[in-house]
């Protein structure tokens, strides 16, 4: 883990006063607010979270079994910090930026504490290629040249945000993160890394409101309840809802440029799914792997909590280099949930007085700022819009949606994916509960949809969801009497609505085909089911059809093969004409 | 080392716990014995440490423990001897055998805290395990390094069913050792009577390694025994390349002496009582599970709980199924049904199940005919909701058929006897034979060519 080394202060030592647990006090310590400090004879890396009369108390990254009072406590007088530059895509983190194939290089494959291990490849040369001359004036922000960090991206290197001047020297070719690439005729050295201290939001020229959905490929997110680019959502599921599968689909999926994928106090054998999976996985867009848009932050339950904390803010952090760079980043944070577990305990370890449900009082303020980090801005030196996207999973305990944690995540997020156990138990994949979730870009996405997909997308989702609503209440009238004795509309309301679940909503992650659906895939899929209704409908009014036969129409069970079909559209106008040809024949 | 100062400093004593003033510095974790005045000696261990003052956790309980007693730092974490040896042994919540044997010679001691594995190390589980029960290997499947609990209740059959598990667990077609390890917290004397008289009758015990803390037996040792268990099975699992399974029951037991002491510390308490920190803990003890690439074992953890009052939302369950990976959950109807094993597949989940089967794993139709069974399972048992209502007639052919689907279900998949040993094809055929009851057009979750496979019509 790297410190930022613009705030060197003379280095101090404490000394080791108590000890319990994963927080500990020093004395002796002149330390400010989240400075990094190490602790006792293994060094120990910790930070600084209260400061109390002579206490200062440290919350520390690993394990403090054995450690004793009297140990020396060293103020680094540096915040904590992540390394940025070229070598991040493709890594895997813990939740401090250690690299956790370097951790098991040096420690095996179990983690032990005490090894210290740089976010970047210190050792690795990346072919530099200046992009400015000498004389130019350049600041915070800009670019300055550029690296080819995997054969499908392109590693823009920025001036740190808080430099400016003139070049008075720069040179392309092979260097290693840390050696200087231009020196500014104030001196400032510029290498390819820069540092940037977690907690602390990079800056940027203008924040913008969304105007562009983040596609997901998953029907019931696109086109439901679509996110925009910049924006952010919240998967809340009680466990077993298919929530981590929701999260993989997107990391998978989602059109953004750069993932930044999370797993912040979830399982061990889950993150080595994304680990063993993600390298096999095409890039539907450029057909790299997966991978090289991709950097992972894995700090499971059973490693230590206060690394779980500061885990959201390292993939924040990186998230924004990117977004700074004039691109797309999505980032998952799964679960959200653990992460404001980590901080309650070590709250509970503080006896600092608890809020609701034994959760700090700052709960809410500590959710807001880190959804914040979400939008789409203008970034300081790039003149594309670059954006940051927060998929945050919540794990409400027992599934109730008015715990702290999901009630505060609603408030910040304007996207609510509502995963719900029984459509799960039903094996109704995605398990999004198509009646509680909502989605407040609707309005601002409107004229993209407008625009690049059909003018009528509104009403046409619009409809979907009227259909939807109404079978839920006649669902309810089922549940009494049996859907023999509604009226034939209603009957029929309820087959249309069928469709729409089975064939939209439903959608197998697990199929080579299904797992992907393009918007035009989805447009067409609904237009057929409708087209059923439609005619459904007029056979019933105008020609006094029975509503058997509108129910044994064959073509409409077919409509769903089109999920599982690569030439989708030659099927679809298939079952479209041989539904209408049926229709014909009843009259 | 120099040997420590022996202390007769204690200031307080509360519940499990003693406060003691010193005046050498003492880690965290740190061993404790103390002597009490009639000579007998109690562990303990380091919970919160500071410059004058240390609070001690003692495991066996602070019964008998005066302000005279005399307390000795020991400079070292809890540690179990682990040797082959350990196979057929049984021994105490604190790891000292207790069936008369010789104690263990130790090949060397490991700190039972163990380590988290690095998830870059951890291998994708993927075997299938066959547990020989047809609601577990069809519809919940097992796999290697998995860690599945059982949700059950009180005055369930929980515990026939975890023997059922031990004694019938398999991979198909392997023959690399299979070891079962077995941790029981604060069971009852006679539950532990007869898990060890079933262990000696069917010779599970040969191949078995056993942890009792008894009821009546400290709360705090409860602690401990879990991960002296999960010690012994890393041990066999990454040492001598065994495949092990590891039965921890009850849960229930161990979360409420979590609870116990952290109302002793006056720790600002969570959800229930329970300390904020549980999650975590609990993530330190189901997380031992898994594979690590290049190593031949594996761990598998089958936790057992009783929900308390049947509740699955209580903090218990709950934060166990945010970890774990799926659970089998028990219904008392379908024990007062007199069902065994009353495994309730609808609420029941393995999250893992899609790596361990299919065609050279299981068979080419498992996993559509596991969705099949789901949904026409989960259809039939709402339309018991419904017929209570308009009664039987009411319904359309189609429902009807569903409805007797879901009682064939439970009378053919579901039931099964404590001794009868299913293979997975088994399993399969018979849920062929009870999807041959419904028409072939309404198997919408099974592809045509499986259909034309295996389906043929019943009557």
């Amino acid at each position: 883990m790297a410190t930022d080394k613009k705030q060197t202060n003379k280095k101090q030592i404490g000394k080791l006063y108590r000890i319990a647990g994963p927080v500990v006090v020093a004395r002796g310590l002149q330390a400010r607010m989240y400075d990094v400090v190490r602790v006792g004879n293994e060094r120990l890396m910790g930070e600084v979270i209260k400061i109390d009369g002579e206490d200062t108390i440290i919350q520390v990254y690993e394990d403090t079994t054995g450690i004793t009072p009297g140990e020396p406590v060293e103020n680094t007088g540096e915040r904590l910090s992540v390394e940025l530059g070229p070598g991040l895509l493709t890594s895997i983190y813990d939740g401090i930026q250690r690299p956790l194939p370097v951790l098991q290089a040096e420690m095996g494959d179990f983690i032990f504490r005490g090894v210290d291990a740089p976010g970047l490849d210190h050792k690795k040369r990346w072919d530099f290629k200046a992009l400015v001359n000498k004389g130019e004036a350049v600041k915070g922000g800009d670019v300055i040249g550029e690296v080819k960090e995997t054969e499908t991206f392109t590693h823009k290197i920025m001036v740190p945000p808080s430099m400016e001047g003139k070049v008075k020297e720069i040179k392309s070719g092979k260097f290693t993160v840390d050696e200087i690439v231009c020196v500014l005729d104030n001196d400032k050295e510029i290498m390819m890394m820069q540092k940037w201290p977690v907690r602390m939001p990079r800056p940027y020229r203008k924040k913008q409101a969304p105007s562009a959905p983040l596609l997901t490929g998953q029907r019931i997110f696109d086109v439901f309840f679509p996110v925009a680019k910049g924006g952010a959502a919240a998967i809340p599921g009680p466990f077993g809802a298919g929530k981590t599968v929701s999260q993989q689909q997107l990391a998978k999926w989602c059109d953004a440029d750069i993932i930044v994928y999370v797993g912040c106090g979830e399982r061990g054998n889950e993150m080595t799914e994304v680990l063993t999976e993600f390298p096999h996985l095409k890039d539907p867009r450029t057909n790299g792997p997966l991978m090289n848009r991709t950097v992972l932050i894995a700090n499971t339950s059973n490693m230590p909590v206060a690394a779980r904390e500061a885990s959201v803010y390292t993939g924040a952090t990186i998230a924004e280099y990117f977004r700074d760079m004039g691109l797309h980043v999505a980032m998952m944070a799964d679960s959200s949930s653990r992460w404001a577990e980590a901080m309650r305990e070590i709250s509970s370890r503080l006896e600092e007085m608890p809020g609701e449900e034994g959760y700090p009082a700052y709960l809410a303020t500590r959710l807001a700022e880190f959804y914040e980090r979400a939008g789409m801005v203008e970034p300081l030196g790039v003149d594309n819009e670059g954006s940051v996207t927060l998929i945050g999973a919540v794990s409400p305990p027992g599934g109730d949606f008015s715990e702290p944690v999901t009630q505060n995540t609603l408030r910040v997020t304007k996207t609510f994916w509502a995963l719900d156990a029984k459509l799960a138990q039903r094996r109704h994949f995605p398990s999004v509960n198509w009646l509680t979730s909502y989605t407040l870009y609707m309005d601002s996405l409107e004229p993209w949809f407008a625009k690049n997909v059909a003018a009528e997308w509104r009403s046409l989702v619009s409809t979907m969801m009227k259909i939807l609503q109404e079978e839920d209440k006649l669902l309810e009238i089922v549940q009494l009497v049996g859907s023999d004795s509604l009226p034939p509309k209603q009957q029929l309301t309820l087959e249309v609505a069928r469709l729409i679940r089975e064939f939209v909503l439903q959608q197998n992650a697990f199929h080579d085909i299904d797992t992907y659906c393009e918007l035009k895939k989805s447009y067409t899929l609904m237009k057929t089911i409708l087209l059923y209704a439609d005619l459904a409908q007029s056979a019933l009014d105008d020609q006094g059809a029975r509503v058997q036969d509108l129910l044994a129409i064959k073509a409409k069970d077919r409509i769903g093969e089109a999920k599982f079909e690569k030439d989708y559209q030659k099927l679809l106008k298939e079952v479209q004409a041989e539904m209408e040809t049926e229709f014909k024949q009843l009259r | 080392m120099t040997t420590m100062k022996e202390y007769k400093t204690i200031t307080r004593v509360a519940g499990p716990l003693v406060f003691v003033e010193k005046t050498e510095p003492i880690g965290y974790g740190t061993l404790v014995k103390v002597t009490l005045v009639d000579g007998s000696v109690k562990s303990g261990q380091v919970l919160d440490s500071s410059d004058d003052l240390v609070v001690v956790q003692i495991f066996e309980g602070t019964s008998g423990i005066s302000k005279d007693a005399k307390v000795k730092f020991l400079k070292e974490n809890i540690t179990l001897p682990v040797s082959k040896d350990m196979l057929g042994r049984v021994f105490n919540g604190a790891g000292k055998p207790i069936d008369g044997g010789s104690s263990i010679v130790a090949k060397k001691k490991i700190d039972i805290n163990g380590a988290a594995i690095n998830p870059y190390a951890r291998a994708s589980p993927a075997d299938f395990i066959q547990t020989g029960i047809s609601t577990i290997d069809v519809t919940n499947t097992l796999v290697r390094g998995q860690k599945l609990p059982i949700f059950s209740g009180s005055g369930l059959p929980h515990n026939e069913i975890a023997l059922q598990i031990a004694r019938q667990a398999k991979v198909v077609g392997s023959k690399e050792k299979f070891i079962v390890v077995f941790a029981a917290m604060g069971i009852t004397n006679e539950e532990a009577q007869y898990f060890m008289k079933d262990f000696e009758e069917t010779g599970a015990l040969e191949r078995s390694v056993v942890f009792l803390n008894l009821a009546d037996d400290p709360a705090v040792e409860r602690l401990v025994t879990p991960r002296m268990a999960l010690t012994a099975a890393e041990y066999f699992a990454y040492e001598e390349d065994a495949h092990v399974l590891v039965i921890l029951t009850d849960m229930t037991n161990y979360c409420e002496s979590l609870r116990e002491i952290g109302a002793a510390r006056e720790e600002v308490p969570g959800r229930r009582g329970y300390p904020g920190y549980m999650y975590t803990d609990l993530a330190m003890i189901y997380e031992r599970a898994g594979m690590i690439k290049g190593r031949k074992g594996s761990v598998t953890q089958i936790p057992i709980l009783t929900m308390v009052g049947d509740d699955i939302t209580h903090p218990i369950p709950d934060l166990t199924g945010y970890i774990t990976e799926g659970q089998i959950v028990l219904n008392r109807e379908l024990h007062r049904k007199g069902v065994y094993p009353p495994i309730n597949v609808l609420p029941s989940l393995s999250r893992l199940m899609n790596m361990g089967i299919g065609g050279t794993k299981t068979r080419d139709d498992h996993k559509n005919v596991s969705d099949q069974m789901y949904a026409n399972y989960a259809e039939g048992v709402d339309l018991r909701g419904l017929v209570a209502i308009v009664g039987e007639e009411a319904l359309s052919e189609k429902d009807r058929l569903l409805l007797k689907f879901g009682d064939l279900f439970e009378e053919k998949i579901v039931t099964q006897s404590k001794k009868e040993d299913r293979s997975i094809s088994q399993s399969l055929d018979i849920c062929w034979q009870l999807l041959g009851t419904i028409p072939e057009r309404m198997l919408t979750r099974v592809s045509p060519e499986l259909k034309k496979k295996y389906y043929k019509e019943m009557k």
